[in-house]
């Protein structure tokens, strides 16, 4: 499957993202600059962690008009795949691609540590290699995850499944406690209503590899691979 | 013209920064301070026909790119208005 993976200035887990799609999956995977129109017949666009643009403004709200943007923009119209993990999913809100923002952790602080997400859908392109229910242990790094958008919205989305992950402890139960950034509904990924379109805060390609911890973010980049099929 | 820009977050986001910084106030003894907002101030010079011109324009920019409409307020000042 081919793959193209977003390069902005201030991306972070580009690099890290091509090495577990291509050298640990085998995958095609090339690297996009943020200047280029084409994806290079990509057929899932994957949008990297880090501070593009150097985080100014806001998160992701310069990146949102490069010119590749407006190619990944017209390629999720078709319905192609688009993941967007960290930053690359608060690009994808502030392009209005995915419902919602990420605003400030209510720490305050920057939060870099291991954490459990349950899958609340396992039907979409991007958790069908997973089960309903099923507790991810992915690694999160982020000052801006905190999830936010209007309680209206947030009751159809939760109606029409497009919460894929939630925060919850190692029992899969839901608390304030297991909500590090304390995100609304203990959000921690979203789809669009076509679920063509996916963004998360933790990081599955930092969850490939065994030595580093964990290979639970494997499950995700295989489903969008069996997806493609 | 200058145009001068203020963000702040929306009624009932969360905004951890201005809470902690009203309850720093209050713990200082300015007990009468409540509901902090952190925002932004940005100030831009406009070319501009008019006021009328300079306002329109602010306006698109604070649409599409200096306010998430989401999660924020902006108001802003034309200068010489």
């Amino acid at each position: 499957m081919k793959w193209g993976v977003v390069r902005f200035p201030g991306s972070l887990d580009d690099n890290d993202a091509l090495w577990a799609l291509a050298d640990v999956m085998g995958q095609e995977a090339s690297m996009l600059w943020h200047k280029e129109a084409s994806l290079r017949g990509a057929q899932c666009v994957l949008l990297p962690g880090g501070f593009s643009y150097g985080d100014y403004l806001r998160c992701g709200a310069i990146a949102r008009f490069s010119p590749i943007m407006e190619s990944v923009a017209k390629f999720a119209a078709d319905g192609g795949l688009v993941i967007g993990t960290c930053n690359g999913f608060q690009v994808l809100c502030e392009a209005h691609l995915l419902p919602g923002a990420l605003t400030r952790n209510r720490t305050l602080s920057f939060i870099c540590e291991r954490v459990n997400v349950r899958v609340e859908n396992a039907s979409t392109p991007f958790t069908r290699a997973t089960h309903q229910g099923e507790v991810l242990r992915l690694p999160i790094k982020h000052g801006e995850g905190l999830y936010v958008a209007p309680e209206t919205e947030l009751r159809q989305m939760e109606e029409r499944g497009q919460v894929i992950l939630r925060y919850v402890d190692a029992d899969g139960r839901e608390s304030d406690a297991a909500n590090p950034n304390g995100s609304m509904h203990a959000i921690a990924g979203v789809a669009n209503d076509r679920f063509n379109v996916f963004g998360l805060m933790p990081h599955p390609e930092h969850a490939v590899e065994a030595m580093l911890g964990g290979t639970d973010g494997l499950k995700i980049f295989r489903s969008i691979v069996e997806s493609a099929g | 013209m200058q145009v001068r820009v203020f963000v702040t977050p929306r009624k009932g986001i969360l905004d951890p920064q201005g809470r902690a910084v009203e309850h720093s106030l209050k713990s200082l003894g300015f007990k009468s301070v409540s509901d902090v907002k952190i925002g932004k101030y940005v100030v831009l010079e406009v070319a501009a026909k008019s006021a009328a011109d300079a306002r329109e324009q602010a306006h698109k920019m604070c649409e599409r790119l200096l306010a998430n409409p989401l999660i924020e307020d902006y108001t802003f000042e034309v200068e010489g208005e």
